[in-house]
């Protein structure tokens, strides 16, 4: 077994939160790991990305070589656009629908949508409403999360474990919501990828 | 066992803390910061009291690493590479006195300047201070070298540099931790003479150095680090560098490479291991991160005619950071693309946070100097040099730590009047005093602006040295107290920003403008813990 992972968003976006459920997820199912960051200065409002490698066996590169990535997740369309370079023919493009306009040029948000249809396989997710709907704006990486986890060959209650031991800290109120997040983000993933 | 899921900078920290260090030193700076905030927040180091506030820059940090040396307890120092230009100093001199407590100093490059101004090579720095150096190729051996790393620099009586590149700082995987080891008491060198070097005394001990050399190989040759894999192939032989060991294993998952691998580690190179290759291959690829030092050394180093590739003969990139695809080309295996970028996707350069307050700083002193021609305005390091980048295009200039007094300096005395400095609160304090010093003393015509947002925000919000301290110190080396103003960057004060400038660009003498507000990161950071103290006050 062997998941490669490109998690990709705009820095701010909390990508690495998803990033450390699945991690913890996958240390607890006794799998290798190994997820190289961007930190620094792209944290500022650039482009973030993150590769995220889980497998039975031990992990060579921390980097994901180009064409072999099994999953490009993305908190944002054309973020999710950026790194198709390193998507295999077989990957799967979960996305949120939801853009994040920090920039003066950022394309027309119908076409970027309509080049993810053009994907073989893609989610296209609104998570920010689906959060919202849920009752939380903030919880929409967890949507994005239950969106991605059909892909993850690890099984969806062990990644609600991992949201129940990360957010555990929090109280049960918001563990309950972000349950409810991921649960969303998976029933419309099962029902349209 | 147990497994610890760490980022390579977590595993340097957590590796000195078991390692037995008494203290840790350094200056933030990205890719090396999260090694000194690991140990800063680390349980057990807060227990045993290990020393890891902050230092005001690398080479105060290296001295006092070096004190901490002297006196007879472990310490490391961490810096990113061009922090060691700031330390060289102190940094090669080390080489000379040697050490007493195990000292390593810890040096993350950047390659492809993710957040750096260059991708300078620290292995060329340990080679140039005659050192031995380790390059782990992953976080398990980045923990293990560290911990073992302090044995290593007693033993060899010099500082250890310990190199990793941003890929593997930033990087996370499982690292089984070993036993803790305990910290070493206060006692003096025994040579009162050691660190005292007097050309007479630094003769000789560079003597030594030199003469120590031959047991740096040595020990580099005996390394566990360094393996020898003889492969059945004999056309071809591959040096793999630290991490660059990956992205070959990378290109063979099966563990099916047929030819020779140099898997090299530690430095200085084992030339027994390039004899043994001269024999078994005809030509040698090295896969190094950063600058050719290894392709340059064993071209010199090979006694007989032997074809040598990498990054020098172009099999590689010259420039930039390796990855798993780079190899496989200079290996001449096919590699697989995914999809095209679509046209339409554009840049997302990183920007100013909505509502910093450097924002409102540029937009008052655009204002100001939108009379004058362009080119005036001196930056440095930190966040506010993205005012470079439009909306504001404000900066011309961002060279190094403290560049931008100094350089505000030189174009006022050549004659460019207005020219104006604009330099952050704790890249003041790391090197911009001495060059304000310059300038009092020189009494140049110059506007410094110190925007001060109390902390150091570009490497995720670290307490700045110079909290508390800026107005006193401009005084102190002399800057006439009517020139030194203290403003508040926000909207609602617009036209006062403006008018301060214009008058004290009208002033022939330096003057200083403080602008002064919180990094709004790290105002959200405090809210957040005073909002969870407030919640649970007993924790």
């Amino acid at each position: 077994m062997k998941t490669d992972i490109i998690l990709a968003g705009v820095g701010g976006q909390g990508i690495l939160s998803i990033a450390s459920i699945i991690g913890d997820a996958a240390i607890n199912e006794n799998l290798f790991l190994k997820q190289a960051e961007t930190h620094g200065m792209s944290q500022r409002g650039g482009a973030v990305q993150s590769h995220l490698r889980i497998s039975d066996c031990e992990i060579a590169a921390d980097l994901i070589p180009m064409g072999k990535a099994d999953l490009i997740l993305s908190v944002e369309p054309m973020e999710a656009l950026r790194y198709l370079p390193f998507l295999s023919p077989e990957g799967y493009v979960v996305t949120n629908t939801t853009p994040f306009i920090n920039i003066p040029n950022y394309p027309d948000v119908e076409a970027v949508l309509a080049e993810i249809e053009k994907q073989p396989r893609f989610v296209a997710i609104d998570a920010d409403k689906i959060a919202a709907e849920i009752g939380n704006k903030r919880a929409s990486n967890v949507v994005m999360l239950g969106a991605a986890t059909p892909f993850l060959n690890i099984e969806p209650e062990k990644i609600e474990a991992g949201i129940a031991h990360i957010f555990s800290r929090k109280g049960e109120a918001v563990v309950e919501m972000n349950r409810k997040a991921f649960k969303a983000g998976l029933d419309f993933a099962m029902a349209n990828k | 066992m147990q497994k610890n899921l760490f980022l390579g900078v977590e595993a340097i920290g957590q590796g000195a803390i078991d390692g037995g260090i008494s203290g840790v030193y350094a200056y933030p700076g990205t890719p090396s910061t999260e090694i000194t905030e690991f140990i800063q927040e680390n349980e057990l180091a807060l227990q045993k009291g290990i020393r890891s506030k902050w230092s005001a820059n690398e080479k105060t940090a290296y001295e006092a690493a070096l004190g901490m040396s002297y006196a007879g307890k472990r310490s490391m120092v961490c810096m990113k590479h061009v922090g060691l230009n700031v330390a060289a100093d102190a940094f090669i001199n080390s080489a000379i006195t040697g050490i007493n407590g195990g000292l390593i100093v810890t040096v993350a490059d950047d390659p492809s300047m993710h957040s750096s101004q260059n991708e300078q090579d620290s292995r060329f720095y340990g080679k140039f201070a005659m050192i031995p150096i380790l390059e782990p190729s992953n976080q398990q051996e980045a923990y293990d070298m560290v911990r073992e790393g302090f044995e290593l620099s007693e033993k060899l009586e010099v500082p250890v540099m310990v190199r990793i590149t941003t890929r593997l700082a930033h990087s996370r995987a499982g690292v089984i931790r070993s036993e803790v080891l305990p910290e070493k008491e206060v006692v003096l060198p025994a040579d009162p003479s050691q660190f005292v070097l007097l050309p007479a005394i630094a003769r000789r001990r560079y003597k030594g150095l030199l003469e120590k050399q031959e047991l740096f190989e040595k020990t580099a040759k005996k390394s566990k680090y360094n393996e020898y894999i003889k492969g059945e192939d004999k056309s071809f032989g591959i040096i793999a560098c630290g991490i660059a060991y990956n992205y070959l294993k990378e290109n063979y998952p099966k563990d099916d490479c047929p030819y020779t691998v140099l898997k090299l580690s530690q430095y200085p190179v084992p030339q027994k291991y390039l004899d043994k290759m001269a024999k078994h291959c005809e030509e040698v690829l090295v896969l190094e991160e950063g600058y050719p030092v290894v392709e340059e050394h064993i071209k010199a180093a090979f006694k007989k005619d032997i074809q040598v590739s990498g990054r020098l003969s172009g099999a590689l990139p010259r420039d930039g950071e390796l990855n798993a695809d780079l190899v496989a080309k200079a290996l001449g295996k096919e590699t697989q693309l995914g999809a095209d970028v679509p046209d339409l996707v554009v840049n997302r350069p990183p920007a100013l946070c909505q509502g910093c307050g450097h924002q409102d700083m540029y937009k008052a002193l655009n204002q100001a100097l939108d009379k004058y021609t362009k080119g005036r305005v001196f930056s440095d390091i930190g966040c506010y040099t993205l005012g470079a980048l439009p909306p504001y295009k404000s900066i011309y200039s961002c060279v190094d730590m403290g560049a931008s007094v100094t350089m505000a300096k030189g174009a006022a005395d050549a004659g460019l009047i207005p020219s104006v400095a604009v330099i952050g609160d704790s890249t003041f304090t790391h090197s911009g005093i001495t060059g304000l010093l310059d300038a009092v003393n020189d009494e140049a015509n110059i506007v410094v602006v110190i925007s001060d947002n109390e902390s150091v925000s570009m490497t995720g919000g670290q307490e700045s040295s110079a909290l508390g301290k800026i107005e006193s110190i401009c005084t102190g080396v002399g800057v006439d107290p009517n020139h030194i103003h203290v403003l508040t960057p926000l909207k609602k004060y617009h036209d006062m920003m403006v008018q301060t400038f214009e008058e004290e660009i009208a002033y022939d003498g330096v003057s200083v403008i403080v602008f002064r507000r919180e990094c709004i990161q790290a105002a959200a950071k405090r809210l957040r813990k005073e909002k969870k103290m407030k919640d649970n006050p007993n924790k």
